[in-house]
């Protein structure tokens, strides 16, 4: 048939459109021109070309299609084949091999659907997921869970010092649970009985009930000093800092699109930026010699980078104060990320979910005061928030969005519905936090035993010879070990990572579990011990470095 | 922009193929030798050009499905390579501009956008003015939300005599205060997940027993739908889903997965049951337009119109699903809202007694309809595929349930004695509401669909309608949303094909709402009679 197109393409402009669009011609053809590249084969080339150059078209469409079919999410690439088809010659052909590869492809898939005992195939996406839980960080974290550390049940457990979880003001948040649970619940006398159920137990909005929305913002500034306030409107609730970070990272960023992360970043940032939505993170490493903290010529070089590599960069994810280093960022960085940020028309998502969690005497200053104070345009900046970790409710499950972006609201309000909180536990929540006496003597108090246990903790390091970054903030510090690893590497750091975990029994997150490009430094969560486990960890830890020593 | 490229690249590649030939070449144009032949300068700009157009044709038809699941993708896509540098370079341009506004993801822009679909318009509508007996009593009556409020009274008692040892224990002491508000396992506590097996089987009437270890639980049952979507399908890939059917799978299905849903289309001469035949052509058509099916979306009881799925049904499904080798999802949220007298056959329960692949087999179930409990969100994903198990614990990281809850809802349903009774009296309410509803409506001469379940009867406004067709249902659903003030949910928004169907969910309304609803239904039926 393709020939019976090319005889006729001969004779005029509209025969050939005719035929072409068509592409079905009916097979009468007398003509002594009956090769397909009849042109070709006239001229020059002769009967050489009239038969590799088809033959070209149809490897190529073969390429493309076997390359669109095994990889179905990523984009198709057409280049190839747009390159051939495009220019080439004689081809009004080239479009017909492309229907026969197409029926063929077919049967292909045909058969497989077909044969009876195949297993059923799960997503090829889901093997991302599946494959993601062997990093040294959920390894820890499983065997603190198969053999937890007891002082009187289990003194030979391993002692977790590996999960950013607050456990020093319990007490406080039990008693105030033990006493108003029920009301805060249920609610008091004032309203009908039957509203109060209808309040916990019907339908609310996905996105959190107004009042909780109030209660979270007061809470917010009040954690950061009143140096900010914040409209409840700009917020939206989630089940947890996690599902906010995914929602950002499904908002802001398309399927192969980046953001920016200065590294060392907290581990589980892989998951919550990457897993569902196809966004990819860029690292850019900080180093030791700045003291961890963030340049704005490493993001520029970054972000050139990936430009140059024809990845679309849409945004940069700060923690602040960071994880797992606990150094804030000052007044000078922040202006300076947003300068970048408006530079490179980017976005900037500032995860302050520590903000509350200050033990030191430096200031935390949030992107919202930065913002407040300047006419910067806002759209671009986007906070994270949670009660996880200043008010040590990580079970809670609550976590917050705070955007100034219009669109980026209404879309994560939609978006919530795959992530929204427990009724009973928001108004029990609404109760608590709308309780400022309360509050306020629990921030006061957490910070007080949190800088408590990390004067004792950092001193109790130094005293084996092991240096801290000095921090700020967070339920961590960021130790120095670079004298304790065998080899400067990452191997050397998981080996005595190894040990630490299997030998000492204490559980750590090694450096490289959070992309640090410097071998050798450990983040230590010393917020889960009690002021007498701190010499029992030292004392593991103390056995370990001696070892360590005498090889080097 | 294809143009440099090619004449050196597939040199070689032809070449390499058919190294024999060692023509003098004298080839330095593309069409050298069309341009050189008859048909002169005008084939030779032609032919490529025809060329082209087809292969974006068929580019364009190859991808389509994805595209009308997430219309950002295409344009993205297809310019590739092609145009990558061309693109950065742009928004490069547009930041060097110094207030060039920020862009949100193509994907949350079509996410972002106004609710379309009546479904949504009619719930925002009602939430900004709801009826309210003695406050608003000119307000919009909710009949378009599943939502059982028959039944909090119970609910209520319980709680107020439990809540507070339920949630932080008896002696208040320092493990359970960290039972609550320490991190747990995000796939759920595994106390709870016994009393959900528990609860489930009860709720099945005894014919099946649930293993707690098969099940990950989930924010709802919205999030475990999403999650088997994910574990199950890529993008560009389709369920089939039989119509009518739930508004919102396509938010749950689609939105972040980019997954297709196939409406599989079932009549009212069927009493809507699907059809194996009508499956079939289904799953052939796409496989023509080059989709892939991965598997098959079915919701028993059904909702909207509350049918039931018979045994044999079930049966030819698991058949279907193993010839063709894809999934099956069960959404059996229901399966305790039962009012009439068919026998509710869970999925779970034909799977024991035959002997087939069980890991192509994903349930959905949770607590929102049949505990009357939505606000706390708790959903199930019961699933006999370890795979799948896996991810999904893994991706609740995202969608956990908050632990007060939890703790809540562990002693609520070990009390056995308590959910027997809730269950009982559950079912007798939602029934005498269905048969005051049905009736009231059969005065009005309006016909419902036979249902034996669900919070919702499956309305025949087709004699109502000002013409058969989509946009004469939508007249009337505007007529009953803004004249007669109740919300219901048109069939158009739950992909029937046929006209004039309407859903109405009656357990969101107290016995004496019925007279009210009925009245406002018959004067718009009495103005569209007499129109017509």
């Amino acid at each position: 048939m393709t020939r019976t197109r090319f005889a006729l393409t001969g004779t005029s402009e509209q025969d050939t459109k005719l035929t072409t669009t068509s592409s079905r011609g009916e097979g009468g053809t007398v003509m002594r021109i009956i090769v397909p590249l009849q042109g070709v084969v006239q001229g020059r080339g002769g009967l050489f070309l009239g038969s590799v150059i088809p033959c070209a078209l149809f490897y190529f469409l073969q390429l493309y299609l076997k390359r669109h079919r095994s990889a179905p999410s990523t984009p198709p690439p057409p280049p190839k084949d747009a390159a051939a088809s495009s220019y080439q010659p004689s081809s009004s052909e080239g479009q017909l091999p492309e229907v026969s590869v197409l029926s063929r492809s077919f049967s292909r898939i045909h058969p497989s659907p077909k044969s009876p005992g195949g297993p059923a195939y799960v997503s090829s996406r889901v093997n991302l997921v599946l494959k993601g839980g062997d990093s040294p960080y959920d390894i820890g974290l499983r065997k603190v869970s198969e053999d937890p550390y007891h002082e009187a049940g289990n003194p030979d457990g391993v002692i977790q010092l590996g999960l950013a979880e607050n456990k020093l003001s319990l007490d406080l948040v039990r008693d105030w649970l033990a006493e108003n649970a029920r009301e805060a619940m249920l609610g008091g006398g004032r309203n009908g009985e039957e509203l109060n159920i209808d309040g916990i137990a019907s339908y609310q909005p996905f996105d959190g009930l107004m009042e909780l929305k109030v209660a979270v913002a007061e809470f917010m500034s009040q954690v950061m000093e009143k140096a900010v306030s914040f409209n409840p409107s700009q917020i939206v609730l989630t089940a947890g800092a996690t599902p906010a970070i995914e929602i950002l990272s499904f908002c802001l960023a398309d399927t192969g699109n980046a953001f920016l992360v200065p590294t060392p970043y907290y581990p589980c940032f892989d998951r919550d930026v990457k897993w569902r939505t196809g966004v990819e993170i860029i690292p850019v490493p900080c180093r030791s010699g700045d003291n961890f903290s963030l340049s704005i010529t490493a993001l520029d070089r970054a972000f050139n980078q990936a430009k140059k590599r024809g990845t679309k960069v849409r945004g940069i994810i700060i923690s602040n104060p960071s994880n797992p280093v606990g150094n804030l960022l000052n007044r000078e960085t922040l202006y300076g990320l947003l300068d970048f940020a408006r530079e490179k028309n980017i976005h900037i998502v500032s995860n302050e979910i520590f903000a509350g969690s200050t033990h030191g005497n430096k200031e935390f200053v949030s992107m919202a005061e930065i913002i407040d104070l300047e006419d910067f345009d806002r759209n671009r900046v986007h906070i994270v928030y949670g009660l996880s970790k200043d008010l040590s409710l990580p079970g809670f499950r609550v976590g917050v969005i705070y955007s100034f972006n219009e669109n980026v609201l209404a879309a994560a309000k939609k978006l919530t519905r795959f992530s929204s909180i427990s009724a009973p536990s928001q108004r029990l929540l609404i109760s608590m936090l709308s309780d400022t006496k309360f509050i306020q003597q629990f921030i006061d108090i957490n910070r007080g035993r949190l800088r408590g246990m990390y004067v004792k903790f950092v001193a109790g390091l130094k005293q084996l010879g092991i240096e801290c970054i000095k921090s700020n903030g967070g339920f961590y510090c960021w130790a120095d070990m670079r004298g304790l690893i065998r080899s400067y590497s990452e191997k050397g750091e998981l080996e005595l990572w190894d040990k630490l975990l299997n030998v000492a029994k204490v559980n750590v997150t090694p450096g490289s579990s959070c992309h640090c490009i410097e071998p050798g430094w450990f983040r230590f969560c010393f917020t889960t011990l009690t002021q007498k486990d701190i010499p029992v960890v030292m004392e593991r830890i103390r056995k370990i470095s001696e070892t360590c020593k005498y090889p080097s | 922009m294809t143009g440099p490229r090619s004449p050196e690249d597939y040199e070689p590649e032809s070449q390499a193929r058919k190294p024999a030939g060692a023509t003098a070449m004298r080839l330095v144009v593309p069409l050298q030798g069309v341009v050189q032949g008859s048909g002169g300068l005008i084939l030779g700009s032609l032919i490529p050009c025809a060329l082209f157009y087809f292969f974006q044709l068929y580019v364009k038809r190859h991808r389509s499905p994805r595209s009308d699941s997430n219309p950002t993708l295409p344009s993205q896509s297809s310019s590739n390579l092609t145009e990558l540098p061309r693109s950065s370079s742009r928004s490069n341009l547009s930041s060097r501009g110094s207030i060039g506004r920020v862009r949100v993801s193509s994907r949350a822009s079509s996410i972002a956008r106004p609710n379309d679909s009546p479904y949504y318009i009619g719930l925002d509508k009602v939430s900004e003015d709801a009826y309210d007996r003695f406050d608003n009593p000119n307000g919009i009556i909710q009949l378009g939300l599943s939502e059982n409020r028959l039944c909090f009274d119970l609910i209520e008692k319980w709680l107020s005599e439990n809540l507070k040892d339920s949630v932080i224990g008896s002696d208040g002491g320092y493990l359970s205060i960290s039972g609550i508000v320490a991190y747990q396992p995000f796939d759920g506590l595994m106390e709870l997940k016994g009393a959900m097996a528990g609860f489930m089987s009860q709720v099945m009437g005894g014919a099946v027993s649930f293993d707690p270890s098969q099940m990950v639980l989930t924010c709802g049952a919205t999030p475990a739908l999403e999650m088997l979507c994910f574990c199950l399908a890529d993008p560009g890939n389709a369920f089939l889903v039989p119509t009518p059917y739930y508004p919102g799978f396509d938010r749950d299905m689609r939105w972040r997965t980019g997954v297709e849903l196939i409406p599989v289309h079932c009549r009212r001469t069927d009493n809507f049951i699907i059809s194996i035949s009508a499956l079939d052509q289904a799953f052939n058509q796409a496989r023509k337009r080059g989709v892939k099916v991965r598997g098959i979306l079915i919701s028993n009881p059904a909702n909207p119109v509350g049918n039931l799925l018979p045994r044999e049904t079930l049966d030819s499904l698991l058949d279907f699903s193993q010839e063709k080798n894809i999934h099956i999802i069960a959404d059996e949220i229901f399966a305790g809202s039962m009012h009439g007298t068919g026998e509710f056959v869970s999925m779970a329960e034909v799977l024991d007694s035959k002997d087939i692949d069980k890991t192509r087999i994903h349930i959905v179930y949770g607590l929102s309809k049949d505990l009357s409990l939505p606000g706390f969100r708790v959903g199930v994903i019961y699933s006999f595929n370890d795979s799948v198990l896996v991810a999904a614990k893994r991706l609740t990281r995202f969608s956990s349930i908050s632990a007060p809850t939890q703790r809540l809802l562990t002693s609520m349903l070990s009390d056995t004695r308590f959910t027997r009774a809730y269950i009982e009296t559950n079912k007798k309410r939602i029934r005498e509401m269905h048969d005051l509803f049905v009736a009231g409506l059969k005065k009005l001469g309006i016909e419902c669909a036979l249902s034996s379940a669900g919070l919702y009867c499956w309305v025949d406004m087709s004699g109502l309608i000002p013409s058969y067709s989509e946009k004469g249902e939508l007249d009337l659903w505007v007529k009953l949303l803004n004249i007669a003030k109740i919300n219901v949910t048109p069939g158009s928004a739950c992909h029937c094909i046929e006209p004039g169907w309407f859903r109405c969910c009656f357990t969101s309304l107290s016995e004496e709402d019925i007279p009210i609803v009925i009245e406002r239904i018959r004067k718009v039926a009495e103005t569209c009679k007499s129109s017509s």
